[in-house]
């Protein structure tokens, strides 16, 4: 058996970060359609602090998989620098992934995905990577439409260079040292919003029934899906007066309506009465639908959405759950209108005009 | 006509500047009146001279027409089109003595802002084109063609071959061909009735042949429709933003599925150079073939990017189309002075892949040849061009292509290979070359897996801060660039015609002085064997070259030498042994320059040998 994973992020071995998994499968294992058992989604052993909130994304990344019956190597996870960007070596073992630049991961991901448009872009990253380095890449790459599930991970803390507050921290609330923020926090949410992203989501990784419905509506998303997950830093942002902690995010979590993630095999059965739930149809078949809704929200509607989460920051409300999606939107290949063939399987036949032309266009050149 | 003594009396064989401004419709002009002498089989070589502007500042346009085919910037003028008061002093001042000053004449001017030693031919353009148009922007744009047609009858340009090309280039408004022609006629009679032909002269020649006249940045980008980049990601900026627009306009013709009128290419304009780099990361690691196009500040933001290419080992092409630098330098002029930067481009340890395109035939094969270096080697690879090959039309070698020719997308393993058992390790180097094997993301469901990181890793990918892991990897980065020598493009030889003791090494924008200054240099009875180089790291021809000469002289554009410096570090050779020859203040080297340069070393060097032979 291998140690035990360090509580903390500061490693006890220098030359480890990442634990191998002991491969046993057990024959009776359940296979799901796609033919495969959910360790096949599971990645190395974390070496993230024990209880740390990006451990239950990753987690709900796994069963969210799992359930949609995703060829785990038809999804390429890619992130960038920082606690949330080591998670993909976490799951999906069996997937490429790309430990980039920091708050790079918007375009290493829009590159990836101009070059294959088949697999499933997982781009992960944290509230430092996105909201503070990288927050132009996150804008332009929500801007673009590119079909990917870009998730933060959000802590408001800076966990591997030891608890520096990010710029979602927000204004007033305490560093473990007792430092007070006083900048205003960056919006991440209410931005992408704004952007034109076509799926927008919050959620708190304390919230795995709420969280996983809400991942999987994201990877069945064709276009922008934005999640931003509350994720508390165990180490460095859990304590009284950070508004980023278990307790304080318990306490103020205003979750939006229940949603369910029905698949495009399932059958749709209704059981509750019409005008309590809301159905949204995506164009893989599969159907969410949200129960519960509260007075004053749509989610096909992006001004409301906008108003409905200023009116309830104001309140001093963690709004959770999903904001607004556009089943119809169109995503980046869409917009350039390109060949629906990936780009990396094209040859010389498709792609080089050949001698004949360049004659053609030598002339007109003379 | 004032008759001058003394003057200039050259047939194909001289400059003309024309100075316009900015946003008058003076280029379209100017252009023809270059591809008229071309069409007349003169070699001539045009270079615009542009301040940093959009609109209503001084703008220049320099063609030299050299019929032995010089197509280097020759310095000076014969004959100055001034068409702008703001900078006619200094214009004016410019021309050779004994050359001709061309002008509207509708304003009079003082006598001392002639000259006694220059012919002056006014041609009162403003009062012609008011006479005979209404709309002021069409009193302005046949106001040039008006010159062209004077500036046709003066020298002896072929009226039928103006006709044709205006016909060419208004094939699709043909209503616009008959008030051009007008145009042009007004300003051909008036010349006729004013003044006798001049001394400079064009006359008919056969001496282009099948060369084609085409910027450098049109070629690179043909050169990467051709190699098969997919996708461009870029971000504006002077002098490469041209390439960029042309790779859109030649994948609008030549890369649509014809059944489905999709597109196989995607261009991002992205939000600044680092996204553009990412993308390119993105892609290349994905297996589309990728590349982004720049000029020194883009680099300058690219070099986080650059460095993890090159540690985590994937393609990316990069064209830089040089200008005067540091920081905004002197953007809209040339330079080759990126050189060392791109070698060495990121924070740690890194050597990059350089290539170094003489003219637009070469931008277009380098370029395609980029994207198999990027591949076979899965490293950045920059293509260096500069504003001088990029942004200027130049008479070239056509383009080629060989049909048989496949694209080398280097080592990548397959699904049936790893589903036949291939071992895989991803930095494992298998064949001894430096270079491992890849999988591209999505190929295989259990195997070939792997994640790609700018930390140190074993040879399987892995995470890993052991030092022997980092070191094995990093020596063998280094191994890789050592197998890159034998792929790029070999040096280019141009030997004396008698033994020389004397070396010469230049590379890229230069070639065309150098060219000329050869020649020079050999009727002088000073004899100097040239070698061009292409690639970086350097071919040990290079080597020997330096070690079969006395002294050999560098060439460049630049002020730090960075050439001789990428020289000195590679072959580990004493600095004495290469004499820099620098020219660096933003405009193209001539071979003037050149000549007068190398002479003085040359004696230098013959002097000293000479107070040293006396003293042993």
């Amino acid at each position: 058996m291998p140690p035990k994973a360090p509580d903390c992020v500061t490693t006890r071995w220098h030359e480890m970060t990442y634990l191998p998994k002991p491969r046993l499968h057990h024959p009776s294992l359940q296979r799901n359609a796609a033919g495969f058992i959910r360790r096949d989604y599971e990645g190395a052993v974390s070496t993230l602090c024990a209880g740390c909130g990006h451990d239950s994304i990753s987690a709900a990344i796994i069963q969210a998989c799992w359930e949609l019956d995703i060829e785990p190597h038809r999804v390429a996870k890619i992130s960038g620098i920082g606690c949330s960007s080591k998670t993909p070596t976490y799951f999906l073992s069996a997937s490429h992934g790309f430990n980039a630049v920091h708050g790079r991961m918007p375009s290493v991901l829009t590159g990836a995905n101009l070059a294959n448009r088949e697999l499933l872009y997982l781009g992960v990253s944290g509230d430092g990577d996105s909201a503070s380095i990288g927050i132009g890449q996150f804008v332009h790459s929500i801007r673009r439409g590119v079909d990917m599930v870009y998730i933060v991970e959000n802590n408001g803390v800076y966990g591997l260079t030891k608890g520096q507050f990010s710029a979602t921290a927000d204004q007033g609330s305490k560093s473990k040292k007792g430092a007070i923020n006083t900048d205003a926090p960056v919006d991440m949410v209410g931005m992408a919003l704004q952007l034109g992203a076509s799926f927008v989501a919050s959620s708190f990784s304390g919230d795995k029934a709420q969280l996983v419905p809400l991942l999987k509506a994201a990877m069945t998303h064709k276009g922008a899906a934005f999640l931003d997950v509350i994720s508390p830093c165990v180490t460095f942002n859990n304590h009284e007066g950070s508004t980023k902690s278990y307790d304080y995010v318990r306490e103020h979590n205003h979750a939006l309506c229940r949603m369910d993630f029905i698949s495009s095999h399932a059958e749709i059965t209704v059981d509750y009465a019409p005008g309590e739930v809301r159905e949204v149809h995506q164009h893989d078949g599969s159907v969410l639908r949200l129960r519960k809704l509260p007075e004053g929200h749509d989610s096909g509607d992006r001004v409301g959405a906008m108003n409905y989460l200023h009116a309830c920051q104001a309140r001093g409300e963690i709004v959770t759950g999903l904001l607004y999606v556009d089943p119809d939107a169109a995503d980046l290949h869409a917009h350039l209108d390109t060949t629906p063939v990936a780009f990396n399987t094209l040859g010389e036949g498709e792609l080089c005009p050949g001698a004949a032309t360049l004659e053609a266009i030598n002339a007109d050149l003379r | 006509m004032d008759q001058v003594l003394m003057s200039i009396n050259a047939t194909n064989d001289f400059v003309v500047k024309f100075a316009n401004v900015n946003g008058s419709g003076s280029a379209s002009a100017n252009e023809l009146f270059a591809k008229c002498i071309l069409r007349m089989g003169v070699p001539v070589s045009p270079r615009n001279i542009f301040p940093s502007n959009i609109q209503g500042l001084p703008t220049w346009y320099e063609v030299r027409v050299s019929e032995v085919g010089w197509l280097g910037r020759r310095g000076g003028y014969d004959l100055m089109v001034a068409m702008n008061p703001q900078t006619w002093d200094a214009d004016v001042a410019g021309i050779a003595p004994g050359g001709y000053l061309f002008y509207d004449s509708s304003k009079p001017l003082p006598k001392a802002k002639f000259r006694d030693d220059v012919t002056t031919l006014g041609v009162p353009l403003t009062d012609i084109a008011n006479q005979n148009w209404d709309d002021p922007r069409q009193r302005q744009l046949f106001k040039n063609v008006m010159y062209l047609g004077a500036l046709s009858a003066l020298m002896g340009i072929e009226r039928d071959v103006i006709v044709q090309l205006i016909g060419e280039q208004y094939k699709r408004k043909p209503a616009l061909l008959e008030p051009n022609l007008h145009a042009l006629d007004l300003g051909r009679a008036y010349a006729e009735q004013h003044f006798g032909p001049i001394g400079l002269r064009v006359e008919r020649r056969d001496a282009v042949g099948k060369r084609i006249f085409v910027d450098g940045n049109s070629a690179a980008a043909l050169g990467l429709v051709y190699g098969g980049a997919t996708v461009c990601a870029w971000y504006p900026i002077t002098p490469s933003s041209s390439l960029a627009e042309a790779f859109e306009k030649y994948c609008a013709k030549l890369r649509v599925d014809p059944e489905t009128g999709k597109h196989r290419y995607a261009i991002v304009q992205a939000e600044d150079e680092i996204a553009s780099i990412g993308i390119v990361t993105g892609a290349g690691w994905n297996g589309a073939r990728a590349f982004t196009t720049t000029s020194g500040p883009g680099i300058s933001l690219m070099n986080e990017f650059i460095g993890l290419a090159y540690f985590a080992e994937i393609p990316v092409t990069v064209v830089d189309v040089q200008r005067g630098g540091p920081s905004t330098g002197m953007p809209t002029r040339t330079q080759q002075s990126d050189v060392l930067f791109c070698a060495h481009a990121s924070h740690g340890d890194t050597n990059h892949v350089l290539l170094f395109p003489e003219d637009p035939h070469e931008c277009f094969e380098f370029a395609a040849a980029a994207l198999d270096l990027a591949d076979r080697l899965q490293t950045p690879v920059f293509l260096l061009s500069d504003l001088d090959i990029g942004m200027n039309q130049r008479l070239c070698e056509p383009f080629a292509w060989d049909e048989a020719r496949q694209y080398d997308r280097g080592k990548v393993l397959t699904a049936e290979q790893l589903e036949a058992g291939a071992a895989f390790g991803r930095y494992r180097d298998v064949d001894g070359d430096g270079i491992p094997y890849r999988t591209y993301p999505g190929t295989h469901p259990t195997r070939g897996s792997f994640f790609t990181r700018g930390t140190s890793k074993n040879a399987d990918a892995k995470y890993s801060e052991k030092g022997e892991d980092y070191v094995q990897n990093m020596q063998r980065l280094q191994r890789k660039l050592e197998t890159a020598k034998a792929l790029l493009p070999q040096p280019v030889l141009h030997r004396a015609a008698k033994p020389a003791k004397h070396g010469v090494l230049y590379f890229g924008s230069t070639a065309p002085a150098m060219n000329e200054a050869i020649a020079k240099l050999d009727a002088d009875g000073m004899p100097i064997d040239a070698l061009r180089v292409r690639g970086y790291p350097f071919a040990d021809s290079v080597l020997a070259f330096i070690d079969q000469h006395q002294q050999v002289l560098v060439v460049e554009q630049n002020r730090d030498a960075q050439l001789r410096a990428l020289l000195i570090e590679q072959f580990e050779i004493d600095p004495a042994r290469l004499v820099p020859i620098l020219h660096y203040d933003g405009t193209p080297i001539t071979a003037r320059f050149i000549v007068r340069a190398i002479g003085e070393r040359v004696h230098a060097a013959e002097g000293a040998r000479l107070r040293d032979d006396k003293v042993a």
